[in-house]
């Protein structure tokens, strides 16, 4: 277990820094993860597991400035995916929402999970309805790779509005999957 | 949009995180917040005309210690609670203490009185208003902190709204203290408490509504 943190953290801390490579690393491995996780933790909706996967991963990106150096990486992921669990127990209002997701950090990296189901929501439909000045940002910078500087000439934005449409809109593109629910 | 997709999109030119956003946008809004505060104080009620006179007082200083220390508690709590994983911790005990010490002096305070006196000193001259003062005055504050909340990631949103709303009431104590003529702790121990717990009640109640992410 110690050993699959230290490898996550370490890819997830060079991602802070901006290295692509090693956030993406990160991201694969904390999807299987997850996908352990959660199939283990929500038998009875296996057909929600993907769908779970995918808002964690974005709610992950989203809160990655709010992890502290000092702490477990594994009690930061594990309290984030618990958060989004308990949501999702909330949101279908079911008996299981009575049951507080307690299980301990050792065990949230246990499984991995390398087979993705589908997903039921489409990420890439709501990411269309996003206003321009979010949604072009992440067209060009997120979906064809482009640089800062070359999506900010090509939409005609300024640079940092740029990084504030992509911000905000991954923001705002989690906002909308909770309200799918 | 499938799982492998997502993560080439969140990976792809990822940029180097600021580390000092949060700090920057917590400055900004408590400032902006304990402004708002300030002039909506010296509007409405006014600053107390004697106010460079008490300002000599030890007891003044005590009076606003006791939202101020209240504040920086819950500021260190509910950053804490916005962060995945840590809990308020020892910065608890920040937010509690000033209560118990100024509810011991009021104590002392009202033993110490002659039994004509308590309820006199008890109520002090605004105790039907002061409550209700604080919370108008947490009118600017109270969005300023929910607005710094937002660039957190908070996993009890419920706990985190009503530490919000107490950091917000604080703040609006603090502005409120240059105007309020009661000079009593016993008169703090109670008006004052329930000026502070009102906007945290509120925060609590709004917290997983504006607070969910």
């Amino acid at each position: 277990m110690q050993e699959a943190e230290n490898r996550l953290r370490a890819l997830f801390v060079a991602g802070l820094d901006g290295d692509q490579h090693a956030y993406r690393g990160f991201l694969e491995a904390l999807a299987r993860h997850l996908r352990g996780y959660l199939r283990r933790r929500i038998p009875q909706h296996r057909d929600d597991v993907e769908d779970l996967v995918q808002e964690i991963l974005l709610a992950v990106h989203n809160a990655r400035h709010t992890y502290r150096m000092d702490e477990p990486l594994t009690a930061w992921l594990h309290a984030i995916a618990r958060y989004k669990l308990m949501d999702f127990f909330r949101s279908r209002a079911r008996r299981d929402s009575l049951n507080d997701p307690l299980d301990d950090h050792a065990e949230f990296l246990a499984v991995a999970d390398d087979e993705p189901a589908q997903a039921r929501h489409d990420i890439g439909k709501l990411l269309e309805d996003l206003p321009d000045k979010q949604r072009l940002p992440i067209m060009h910078m997120k979906l064809q790779g482009l640089s800062v500087t070359e999506t900010a000439r090509i939409t005609g934005l300024s640079e940092s509005a740029v990084k504030v449409g992509v911000h905000r809109g991954l923001k705002a593109l989690a906002a909308r999957i909770r309200g799918l629910k | 949009m499938k799982t492998d997709d997502l993560i080439g999109l969140l990976s792809n030119q990822v940029t180097r995180v600021d580390r000092g956003a949060v700090a920057r946008r917590f400055t900004k809004a408590l400032l902006l917040g304990a402004l708002g505060s300030v002039v909506l104080m010296s509007i409405v009620f006014g600053v107390r005309p004697d106010l460079s006179i008490v300002a000599r007082t030890p007891v003044f200083w005590a009076k606003l210690a006791y939202p101020l220390v209240i504040a920086i508690g819950a500021l260190t709590v509910v950053t804490r609670l916005g962060h995945p994983g840590a809990r308020g911790g020892q910065a608890w005990l920040l937010v509690g203490l000033p209560f118990v010490a100024v509810w011991l002096a009021g104590a002392v305070v009202l033993e110490a009185a002659a039994p004509g006196e308590r309820l006199p000193t008890l109520l002090g001259h605004t105790w039907r208003t002061c409550p209700f003062n604080i919370v108008l005055l947490s009118a600017p504050t109270f969005p300023a902190v929910f607005w710094a909340m937002k660039s957190l990631a908070p996993t009890q949103p419920r706990r985190a709204g009503a530490v919000a709303g107490l950091l917000a009431s604080a703040i609006a104590t603090v502005a409120y203290c240059l105007h309020c003529p009661e000079m009593s702790p016993a008169f703090w121990s109670v008006w004052y408490a329930i000026g502070m717990i009102l906007p945290a009640g509120i925060g609590a109640w709004l917290g997983p509504k504006l607070l969910r992410w």
